[in-house]
């Protein structure tokens, strides 16, 4: 009886592992961050457009806005940028930039080229802003209610389906939450 | 063929050398003048993970976010931080997976008894073979019968 029993219980193990392990919608390296149902990391930063002005999130304290983490040495942060200006003319929330691990022209550049979908950009230039985040890559999507907690990350560039229905049902209810 | 000489193999040798010292150097900031500083500098940096080259330590992955995080580590030391806090100011932006060695409680027991648990399940296989076999007759014993 444990003869068949044993080695069975092992496959039917090892079916289970292989199912969550192999599944393709995982992202192996997309991490929970430890951040959700945080306060927001606060910063104040120079402005990528004109540095003499100064980006900071305590600006946006009390409505739901989105932080987009970004570079131009990502490639696919360039993959993103046209959902982002998408969602920009949406006019749902205000999103904050965050440039990363780059230079400032460069950043400046980028957005003349291919549009900026943002309401700030902020200059992260010494990567201590993104260490605060918890940020290990770009593109990175963060999610902050009214409140100022952070609600929700997403790791990988923006789409219109992410947007849809991992975004707005998650603003929506911050709203409604009378944040 | 004469324009094509052959390397002379202590130029190699020192070549090597200098090519392996440079790897050790990933100290971006040389150094800490506190050798017991510069100690638990590097028991640090080995603990922690660098996030984008996941099996790498922040002391070997030359990638930017880990000399950050370097540069992290070495001024919350100078500035007289314990180990307790530099660990868990990076737990708390990183998450657990940002340390190696994951802490010993409830949700960790399982990965830590894992070992424990294979030994003891091996041991229990090993004595039931041997007591099995032990009864058994030897092999080399002559056979009962006429030979």
């Amino acid at each position: 009886m444990w003869k068949f029993l044993l080695p069975f219980a092992a496959f039917v193990a090892l079916v289970v592992m292989f199912a969550f392990g192999l599944n393709p919608n995982r992202d192996i390296h997309a991490l929970p961050s430890p951040l959700i149902g945080k306060p927001a990391p606060a910063f104040a930063l120079a402005d990528v457009l004109d540095p003499s002005r100064s980006v900071s999130n305590a600006k946006f304290a009390g409505q739901v806005y989105v932080l987009n983490v970004w570079g131009t040495w990502c490639e696919a942060c360039r993959q993103e940028q046209e959902e982002l200006l998408t969602i920009a003319q949406q006019h749902e929330v205000p999103i904050i930039g965050l440039v990363y691990m780059d230079k400032r022209e460069k950043a400046k550049q980028w957005l003349d080229q291919l549009g900026n979908p943002y309401t700030a950009v902020a200059f992260d230039s010494d990567g201590r802003t993104a260490i605060d985040w918890g940020v290990y890559g770009a593109p990175e999507t963060f999610l902050v209610d009214g409140r100022g907690r952070v609600i929700f990350k997403f790791v990988s560039p923006m789409t219109a389906d992410v947007w849809q229905h991992e975004f707005l049902p998650r603003i929506a209810a911050a709203r409604r939450a009378g944040a | 063929m004469t324009w094509l000489r052959p390397l002379k193999p202590a130029g190699v040798c020192v070549a090597m050398l200098l090519l392996a010292l440079s790897a050790v150097a990933l100290d971006d900031h040389g150094q800490l003048e506190d050798a017991a500083l510069q100690a638990r500098f590097e028991n640090i940096t080995k603990e922690l993970r660098c996030l984008v080259c996941q099996n790498e330590s922040i002391a070997d992955s030359n990638v930017e976010l880990a000399s950050d995080l370097r540069r992290q580590v070495r001024e919350m030391l100078v500035a007289g931080k314990s180990d307790d806090a530099i660990y868990s100011f990076m737990t708390d932006r990183y998450g657990e997976f940002v340390r190696f060695s994951p802490p010993v409680e409830r949700k960790t027991l399982l990965i830590w008894g894992a070992p424990f648990i294979v030994l003891l399940l091996g041991s229990g296989i090993i004595i039931r073979i041997v007591r099995r076999r032990s009864r058994m007759p030897l092999d080399d014993e002559p056979s009962a019968g006429p030979v």
